[in-house]
């Protein structure tokens, strides 16, 4: 009976104060990243890396890289060949646009989890996550920001991202047409692409709108009238997002290889955001109750997150083991090619993060969450954010740089500083959301619940 | 609960009571055998200082015997007994068996969490309801004393129960 704090929730506030010291940090670490990006990019330009990549190795691996190459096309007839295609149209600056592309999906994944987070809870009428619901609430705000960057890097440099937008694929008689691609062309194609990423982002912005004005209006009336509101928001939410985040996945990372699909793609990307989403989450609750906020989340709360982490790291897994099953299973060609380049192809340049892939993501968060006491330590439910959350960067970095970049793809200073650019703008915009609103919120129905809440 | 144990029953109307009655019976150096209530109270297990389950350790050993005894399957008619190409793999395709393991560990776990809570408790299908107090499925908060296992005299104990709080006090 820990946290048996008697207090009248309906007069507590409290506000969270984002210190100019603490934008300070922030900003500075924006500036690192950018200084970062600008000298991987210099040294791009110059044809070197920044950081390990394979091809500085030299050309006997390259060789090694051919041959792997060779056996794919030779396996999968014609569905290679558009990345010798990629091969022909390569230009360094690509990897920056894959970097924009990379982070904006990954970050407005989290960023949207947080609405979906809170909807989930409304939906199912849960009373614990009430006391905790403000800081999810406060995510979506970087949808602002992360979709605007989508739509840019789509109009301005799609052909750089995806295969179906390459100059004459659907065109009967180009050089380049692509009888597969041309049969897609009726769902993959610039307008449907930017009607879907503008409706359904829009709709996101708009229903999150809705729900944090309704949210913030019942600290100041109360009663129950608007909890029943906001549980209509969040069903027309949760309908939405249904169809919008399996569309969003093939639209923006699956259709990068675009001979390719798989029917499990839309819940696999889900799975990634949401327990990407779920320790972020966790990981902003207890760096706002080390600060000393939000003294009212004991233990029983952060055991709940984190049966969540555990729960959907292993739901992750389920979902991308299932996916690997039936291709491996199935043996086929056109199929086999998705997991091929990620483990052999590329000089191999994609083993190491594809293995670490499964450890950060479902032994090391299976392992170290497995016990009730490390879901109510903090410190062992920080170890589990930090695998989950960079774990999943590399599961998106998997999902898109092999097919964009192809063997010209690494881990450098690029890519570390692009993550460091989204990600301090990312605490920035949630720590400035979060000021302005009450941390815990004062009137909900539920709220004496989750204060007694006790498992 | 046979008929030679002796039990004392403190009889409370209500769940705070008897909440607090648990620390102020136990600060008094009387055991408590088990509180008997018609809902979970919050905080009483604490309270009780009943040790933790061993359930846990009972479902990973089951768990790793179900997933033995898949696997021997498994191998036994895929590999050893008559061996089957599928899908061009090796007849040892470890991934194809990791939904089979997987069910394997999950049934021998549930089968055998629910025979050992079984047996742990001295249920068997067709056993005699025993009940203290018929009252504790209803509105009551009922808390046995073991007689037998106190070193305190039964008349203390029941003048504990009384300043407690309890309402009533039988012998059983």
């Amino acid at each position: 009976m820990a946290g048996h704090s008697h207090f009248s929730p309906a007069n507590v506030e409290e506000h969270f104060e984002f210190s100019s010291e603490g934008k300070k940090r922030i900003i500075i670490a924006f500036i690192a990243g950018l200084v970062a990006l600008a000298l991987g990019i210099y040294l791009l330009s110059k044809g070197e890396s920044g950081g390990h990549e394979v091809a500085a190795a030299g050309h006997e691996a390259a060789n090694a890289g051919h041959e792997a190459a060779g056996a794919a096309e030779h396996l999968s007839g014609g569905a290679a060949s558009h990345q010798a295609n990629a091969e022909e149209h390569y230009d360094w600056t690509n990897r920056i646009w894959a970097n924009v592309w990379l982070n904006a999906v990954f970050f407005t994944g989290i960023a949207v989890i947080g609405m979906f987070f809170v909807s989930l809870q409304y939906l199912a009428k849960a009373g614990w996550s009430s006391v905790v619901k403000r800081v999810p609430e406060a995510f979506p705000k970087f949808l602002y920001i992360s979709l605007p960057i989508l739509l840019a890097v789509f109009f301005f440099k799609g052909d750089v991202i995806f295969h179906w937008m390459h100059h004459g694929v659907t065109e009967v008689g180009s050089e380049n047409y692509d009888k597969i691609i041309a049969g897609k062309a009726g769902y993959l194609n610039k307008t449907f692409f930017m009607i879907r990423l503008v409706g359904f982002g829009a709709l996101w912005i708009i229903l999150w709108n809705m729900l944090r004005k309704k949210s913030i209006e019942e600290d100041l009336v109360g009663g129950s009238e608007i909890f029943t509101k906001l549980v209509r928001i969040s069903v027309a939410f949760i309908v939405i997002f249904g169809a919008s985040s399996s569309m969003f996945a093939w639209d923006w990372v699956m259709s990068i290889d675009t001979h390719w699909f798989s029917t499990m793609f839309g819940w696999y990307m889900f799975a990634s955001w949401h327990v990407t989403g779920l320790a972020i989450i966790t990981l902003t609750i207890l760096l706002l109750k080390d600060k000393g906020y939000m003294a009212y989340v004991n233990e029983n709360h952060l055991h709940d997150l984190g049966k969540f982490m555990f729960a959907f790291s292993i739901f992750w897994s389920y979902v991308w083991f299932s996916q690997f099953l039936l291709i491996y299973y199935a043996n086929l060609p056109e199929e086999t090619i998705y997991f091929l380049e990620r483990w052999e192809g590329h000089n191999k340049i994609y083993k190491t993060s594809e293995v670490l892939n499964i450890f950060f993501n479902f032994f090391f968060p299976f392992l170290v969450l497995m016990t009730r006491d490390a879901k109510r330590t903090r410190i062992f439910l920080k170890i589990a954010c930090f695998f989950i959350i960079s774990g999943h960067y590399i599961d998106f970095y998997q999902m898109i740089m092999p097919g964009v970049l192809g063997k010209h793809g690494g881990y450098g200073l690029v890519e570390f500083g692009m993550l460091t650019v989204f990600a301090s703008a990312f605490i920035y915009v949630v720590s400035n959301e979060l000021t302005k609103a009450s941390l815990v919120a004062k009137n909900h129905p539920f709220l004496p619940e989750a204060l007694h809440h006790d498992i | 609960m046979s008929s030679t144990t002796n039990y004392i029953l403190g009889v409370y109307d209500d769940e705070d009571e008897v909440l607090h009655a648990v620390s102020e019976i136990k600060a008094k150096g009387i055991k408590i055998e088990e509180v008997f209530t018609p809902f979970p109270i919050h905080g009483l297990d604490t309270a009780l200082g009943h040790p933790r389950t061993r359930l846990p350790i009972a479902a990973f050993m089951f768990g790793c015997l179900g997933l033995i005894c898949a696997q021997a399957l498994i191998n036994y008619t895929m590999v050893f007994d008559w061996p089957m190409i599928i899908g061009g793999k090796d007849f040892f395709a470890l991934p194809d068996w990791i939904p089979v393991s997987f069910e394997g560990t999950v049934l021998f776990t549930a089968f055998g969490l629910v025979t050992t809570f079984c047996i742990s408790n001295g249920l068997y299908p067709g056993k005699e309801v025993e009940v203290l107090d018929i009252r504790i499925t209803d509105d009551r908060f009922v808390m046995a004393i073991n007689v037998d296992k106190n070193k305190v005299a039964a008349t203390d104990i029941k003048k504990a129960l009384k300043d407690s709080g309890a309402v009533e006090v039988n012998v059983k």
